[in-house]
């Protein structure tokens, strides 16, 4: 059972978090074309190993947080509150 | 573990035709005690091969058997990074059917079973193909409707698929629970006789041995470490064993095919994530059909030896790990003793992790990409064992003739680009 431990509620079970997506995910301006929008909404890093991403502690605190995990382990190396992970920038998916 | 044979022991047929399996044989070798051919045979590395399919699973298999066999290319060398059939196509659930819910998917997965009906005969293989029909239970009106939808998709393209009501489902498996005051009451369902379930690791070894006869060279324990290309052209592979010169590579790399189309910088729209199984202690078979609920999260089917063998979803987060979890069995255990509450003293023997590589759509992608002679067969997710011959053959048609296959235009990578999704979500996501 992998425990995630919450910036804001402590260690809970995994079953309580949904997986809200890679970080540094940007949606497209609105008056982007069509193609850079299925492009946004489709194509993913996917990576294997460690990986940004944001998480939703939905059945705890409801907010969304940042962590870096490992996906080929399930480690997580940092978890912080959202967006305020080490050297955390916006843009970084990797 | 399943690694070949070793060279030494080995004598590779000179005919080019498989040394046959046969009752004659089997008594021979009982008098005898002669030992059986090595299934395949290990080879060196060679510095160039026409065509280099990654990933040894039913999929690149195929491709590399209908390669040699209806195009007559054999200079094929398939790589592994670990061993033959050890990726999802060693560890499926079986389940073999056509009852898709779009045309293009029904027309291309009716041509694979049609293929698999033939397969043991074709391959000298028993692969146990056994067509014992599947029912996808419904259990709220809207199943009902996508019951109906489906069935009727299914007969236009000739395909044996009715919806059937909670009586009838009663009559075909007669340990389901269809009383009306379960939580989840059966209402009907879509009943597809020609489905059912295969010996896996039959169909994988007999691709792998008549690919070998055939001249294929499989390698196991290789990994691809690098692609090279030079101006948008694929010119080699860097494997662990070694520099390959190629202008053809084949990815059918499933849970894993992310990280190869990164070597060559064409982005997939793929998250891998995995799916887990479970099987029971044999027991005296009971279980004629094969059984998916979809409000419920859970199918099941009985093996000729008598396991019970249970899936479910994906786990609910993309990851490259291949452990179990007890939230799966918990969950497991919940839904499917809500459809057959007399098998709550069965013990569970294993359970085991997949990677699939999912799409928005559940469909595959499959073709041609933006780098001349790189060409995937990816995008499984939790479906592809059963497309394994048609995209074997068809994938083989591509790479011998330079175009795509009318069968397999639909399922292109450009489509989501473009906007032409096959959406098949409602006939693959819990029943695969
Ligand atoms: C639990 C479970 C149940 C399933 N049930 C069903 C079902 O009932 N019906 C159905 O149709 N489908 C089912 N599937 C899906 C099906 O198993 C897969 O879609 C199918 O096996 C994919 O086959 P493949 O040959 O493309 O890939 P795989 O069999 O996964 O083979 C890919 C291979 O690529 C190799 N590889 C990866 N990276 C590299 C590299 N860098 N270099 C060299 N080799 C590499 C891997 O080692 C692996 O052997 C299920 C999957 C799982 C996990
Ligand atoms: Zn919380």
């Amino acid at each position: 059972m992998i425990i995630i431990d919450c910036p804001h509620c402590g260690p809970r079970n995994s079953t309580e978090f949904r997986h809200a997506g890679e970080a540094g995910h940007k949606r497209p301006v609105a008056t982007t074309d069509p193609a850079e929008w299925r492009y946004y909404l489709y194509v993913h890093d996917n990576p294997m190993g460690w990986t940004r991403e944001t998480w939703f502690h939905g059945s705890g605190c409801r907010k969304f947080f940042s962590a870096e995990r490992n996906t080929v382990t399930n480690e997580f190396r940092w978890i912080a509150p959202f967006g305020q992970g080490p050297a955390h920038t916006e843009e970084s998916g990797a | 573990m399943a690694l070949g044979s070793s060279s030494a022991s080995a004598k590779k047929p000179t005919s080019g035709r498989p040394a046959r399996y046969s009752a004659f044989d089997i008594f021979k070798r009982g008098v005898t005690h002669e030992d059986w051919p090595r299934t395949f045979t290990q080879h060196d590395l060679k510095k160039s091969y026409d065509v280099v399919i990654i990933g040894a699973g039913v999929h690149g298999l195929a491709c590399a058997y209908y390669l040699a066999k209806n195009h007559g290319i054999t200079n094929v060398a398939v790589l592994d990074k670990a061993y033959m059939g050890g990726g999802g196509s060693g560890r499926n659930t079986a389940i073999i059917r056509s009852n898709y819910l779009t045309p293009e998917g029904v027309r291309f997965y009716d041509r694979s079973v049609k293929l698999y009906e033939g397969l043991a005969a074709d391959l000298n293989y028993n692969v146990m193909f056994s067509q014992r029909g599947h029912l996808t239970l419904a259990h709220n009106d809207a199943s009902m409707r996508t019951m109906a939808w489906r069935a009727e998709v299914n007969k236009l393209q000739g395909i044996n698929s009715s919806v059937i009501d909670a009586e009838e489902v009663g009559k075909i498996v007669p340990y389901l629970d269809v009383s009306k005051n379960t939580r989840y009451p059966i209402l009907g369902a879509l009943y597809h006789p020609p489905g059912g379930i295969i010996r896996h690791d039959a169909v994988n070894w007999g691709y792998a041995r008549g690919a070998d006869h055939m001249g294929v060279e499989i390698h196991q324990q290789t990994e691809v470490l690098s692609i090279e290309t030079k101006e948008g052209k694929v010119t080699g592979v860097n494997t662990s064993r070694g520099h390959i010169s190629t202008n053809m590579v084949v990815s059918a790399t499933a849970g894993w095919a992310s990280t190869i189309s990164d070597m060559v910088g064409v982005k997939m729209p793929l998250i891998t994530h995995p799916l887990q199984a479970a099987v029971t202690e044999p027991v005296k078979v009971f279980l004629p059909a094969v059984i998916v609920s979809g409000s419920l999260h859970v199918y099941v089917s009985q093996t000729d030896r008598g396991e019970l063998v249970f899936g479910a979803s994906v786990d609910p987060y993309p990851s490259y790990s291949m452990r179990g979890s007890l939230e799966f069995t918990e969950g497991l255990a919940t839904h499917i003793l809500e459809l057959i509450p007399s098998i709550g003293s069965l013990k569970l023997l294993r359970q085991w992790a997949g990677l699939c590589d999912m799409t928005p759509d559940y469909s595959p992608i499959m073709g041609f990409t933006p780098v001349e002679g790189f060409v995937v067969d990816v995008g499984w997710g939790t479906y592809g064992y059963k497309a394994g011959p048609v995209s074997g053959e068809t994938m083989a048609q591509l790479v011998a003739t330079g175009k795509t296959p009318e069968l397999i235009s639909a399922f292109s990578l450009d489509r989501f680009a473009d906007g032409r999704l096959v959406g098949e979500k409602g006939a693959a996501s819990v029943g695969h």
